[in-house]
């Protein structure tokens, strides 16, 4: 099933669409790299460089193997200049801080400037801006006081490195069990190559004290293109866990593809939101990331749910289909999703949720909103296995144009083996309407305002899913995404 | 107060306006009646500025300024309100929040302080009370899961709230039952002042028994064809529109000539 819909609006909404991302900013910094092209010896070197134990090292390479026999995807709505696997460097070494800029006024000002406007506390904005982070980490020890915090829980929170050397037991026990090794072509590839990333557990019975936010893990400054981040929270456990930021993060590497893997056990509770405002391209649709994601969450225990909240306004190609596994009984999963498309932007993006267990339920929501020659996908599969017996789905999925030479797409596919299942499917597609628009304008509210505010109402049922703080910058993101595009 | 001479103005390249001429002065209340196609409601598009209502001759002068030079926003932030016939949803938007931005956007451009919520809050309160609208109307989205009926007293909420110097009534009564007919009809008349001017754009004499204006204008192909005091209103309704094009026109003018 699909219907697709391009959008033929009036030129008079045309001027939105031309948004600049006026942040992004280079820099001729050398950096530690190892010579382009992937092989067996590149494996071995990074395993060695990050003095893995020979376990890891195997499973790097039995994924290297696996990852060879496989091939990229095409199936998505996304248009894809090949890409040459053979000539991107797979280790890049986090810089050393004295070749970091020193201070803010070391950094570019524009990229204050929107710190600025999204609201960023001035303490985050070194960090993000890539700043010595010692010298960040000192004048506010913020990311240490947490730490402490966490630790008198019992919760781990460390970059997946660490995790390595100082919970080995864990990490073998759960690694690679949601998204296996060869799952698809880019968890394969991040599987044999991942740089670092995050690593949560949280112990039975135990509430996290705090949301959980890269922001504040130290280390984390430069995860770099291949992140790898292990959730597990055991029986009665709740986590928040909040990755990226508003603020355009600083990256060169063009190819992203991230491995998320989420583990929670029975009565458990695993909350992940994602902002995410990677370097969309020009206006002509030339640079930016190239973001291919696998996140997979598996509700193992009964009564578990996992919640996956996502902001996407960044990339020039978006691949990510956050999942959720439904195997215990009575288990929830939950997808809500906004995914905006600008100039040149693609986005193939929802979700997959498998009914394992019986009475388990999901729900689906997502928004997508598509401005210039942006193209937009809602790709979303819901399963319901044969022992499912009474499990529910509800799916909503709503698109909005923004200008005339957009798309928006919806590729919903659903799988029933279970006559007692039910499963629902609302899709809308509407365009920001003249209408709405002169309505705002005719109460004195300007052109601007009017599609921030519309956008917003839009986006609504996703932002409330979001923790508090987060939705404030969120909407604050796609305000200034959407600035400027007035002329 | 608004003086329109000689409009003409097409709608998708179709001439609607056909050389029309109309006064109003301050703390008038001029009824346009009209025949379906006439021209009422693209009269009221043209003079908030909305796009696709396109001006090919005449002028439009409102408080000694060329109007036809105004943004859309700009002439609501001047005073000019249009109550919408067809009031428009917008899903997510609070209807508060939404008037509340709609406000500070009028005091800012006329270098007013904003309202903060507790202020706004008090400000619409006894307003709501004369229109029996609910609390719970307020909480909910723009316009969004109304009855006719609710979308039509908030457009007159709206204007009581926003306090314009032209309000021009699209329709208002149009799907109003006569409970909510009156309503409406009691919050347009509490607005009624020595300083705002309204224009009704009505196809039904009935709504005229509650807002009583003080001219008629009747509008058949672009044009005013004939003009008069509340008494036009009956005329109209006892004979029918059809009276008008059989020629009725004359023999009314003669009327009231007499």
């Amino acid at each position: 099933m699909s219907n697709e819909q391009a959008s033929k609006e009036s030129p008079s909404v045309d001027h939105f669409v031309q948004q600049k991302y006026r942040h992004g900013f280079v820099t001729d910094i050398e950096s530690e790299t190892v010579p382009p092209g992937l092989n067996e010896d590149v494996v071995r070197w990074i395993s060695a460089r990050k003095k893995e134990p020979e376990w890891l090292l195997e499973w790097r390479l039995d994924a290297y193997r696996r990852w060879l026999d496989l091939t990229s995807p095409n199936w998505a709505h996304l248009k894809i200049e090949p890409i040459d696997f053979q000539a991107i460097s797979y280790f890049s070494a986090p810089k050393s801080d004295k070749d970091r800029p020193q201070s803010l006024d070391d950094v570019d000002p524009k990229l204050l400037e929107t710190y600025d406007k999204l609201g960023v506390p001035l303490h985050e904005r070194a960090r993000l801006a890539g700043v010595a982070v010692d010298a960040v980490f000192d004048s506010v020890s913020v990311g240490t006081t947490f730490r402490e915090e966490l630790k008198k829980a019992g919760v781990i929170f460390c970059s997946f490195s660490e995790a390595v050397h100082d919970y080995p037991e864990l990490v073998r026990k759960y690694l690679g069990t949601v998204v296996p090794t060869r799952d698809n072509f880019f968890a394969a590839l991040n599987s044999a190559v991942f740089s670092d990333g995050s690593f949560v557990f949280i112990p039975k019975g135990v509430r996290c004290p705090m949301e959980l936010s890269t922001y504040f893990r130290i280390n984390a400054a430069e995860t770099g293109q291949f992140e790898r981040t292990l959730i597990i929270a055991e029986d009665s456990s709740y986590v928040s866990y909040l990755e990226g930021c508003t603020a355009p993060m600083r990256d060169e590497n063009q190819l992203h593809a991230a491995v998320v893997e989420l583990v929670a056990l029975e009565d458990a509770e695993i909350k992940y939101s994602t902002v995410q405002n990677w370097y969309p391209g020009d206006e002509n649709g030339v640079g930016g990331i190239y973001n291919f994601v696998t996140k997979r969450g598996d509700c193992r225990g009964d009564r578990a749910k996992i919640s996956w909240t996502q902001v996407e306004t960044g990339s020039a190609i978006t691949w990510k289909y956050p999942s959720c596994i439904l195997r215990g009984e009575y288990s929830v999963g939950e997808f809500y999703s906004v995914a905006l498309t600008n100039n040149y932007q693609q986005a193939d993006t929802g979700t997959k949720m498998i009914h394992i267990g019986r009475n388990t339920r999901s729900k689906i929501i997502s928004k997508g909103i598509s401005a210039g020659h942006g193209q937009n996908a809602y790709r979303g599969l819901v399963r319901i296995a044969k022992k499912a017996e009474n499990s529910r789905n509800f799916t909503q999925c709503d698109s909005m144009l923004i200008g005339k030479g957009c798309g928006a797409h919806t590729f919903p596919y659903i799988e029933v083996g279970n006559p007692t299942a039910k499963v629902e499917h609302e899709a809308t597609t509407s365009r920001i309407g003249e209408d709405q628009l002169f309505y705002c304008l005719q109460r004195g509210i300007a052109e601007e305002d009017a599609v921030s505010m519309i956008v917003d109402g839009f986006c609504k049922q996703v932002f409330r899913e979001l923790p508090m703080e987060f939705a404030v910058e969120a909407k604050a993101l796609l305000e200034v995404s959407l600035e400027g595009a007035v002329g | 107060m608004l003086e329109i001479r000689n409009l003409h103005a097409t709608v998708g390249g179709k001439p609607i306006l056909k050389g029309l001429d109309l006064k109003v002065d301050p703390g008038e209340v001029h009824a346009i009646m009209g025949p379906n196609g006439a021209g009422k409601s693209t009269l009221g598009n043209v003079i908030a500025g909305r796009e696709g209502y396109e001006v090919t001759a005449g002028e439009v002068i409102y408080n000694g300024k060329d109007l036809l030079e105004l943004e859309p926003e700009e002439r609501a932030c001047e005073g000019i309100f249009l109550a919408f016939q067809y009031p428009v949803e917008i899903p997510g938007v609070n209807n508060t929040y939404f008037l509340r931005a709609a406000l500070n956007a009028q005091r800012k451009y006329r270098g007013e302080p904003e309202l903060d919520s507790m202020q706004f809050l008090k400000l619409v309160r006894a307003k709501l009370e004369i229109l029996h609208i609910s609390d719970d109307l307020m909480h909910r989205a723009v316009n969004e899961g109304f009855s006719g009926g609710e979308k039509k007293r908030n457009e007159i909420f709206q204007m009581a709230v926003l306090e314009p110097r032209l309000a021009i009534l699209d329709e208002t009564d149009s799907g109003l039952d006569i409970d909510a007919l009156r309503i409406v009809a009691e919050g347009v008349n509490r607005q009624r002042s020595e300083k705002r001017s309204i224009i009704v754009v009505t196809h039904y004499q009935r709504l005229l028994d509650y807002i009583v204006p003080d001219r008629v204008h009747v509008l058949a192909d672009g044009k005013i064809a004939a003009s008069g005091g509340a008494e036009l209103a009956l005329k109209l309704e006892e004979q029918g529109y059809t009276w008008l094009e059989q020629g009725g026109i004359q023999a009314l003018d003669m009327e009231i000539r007499a």
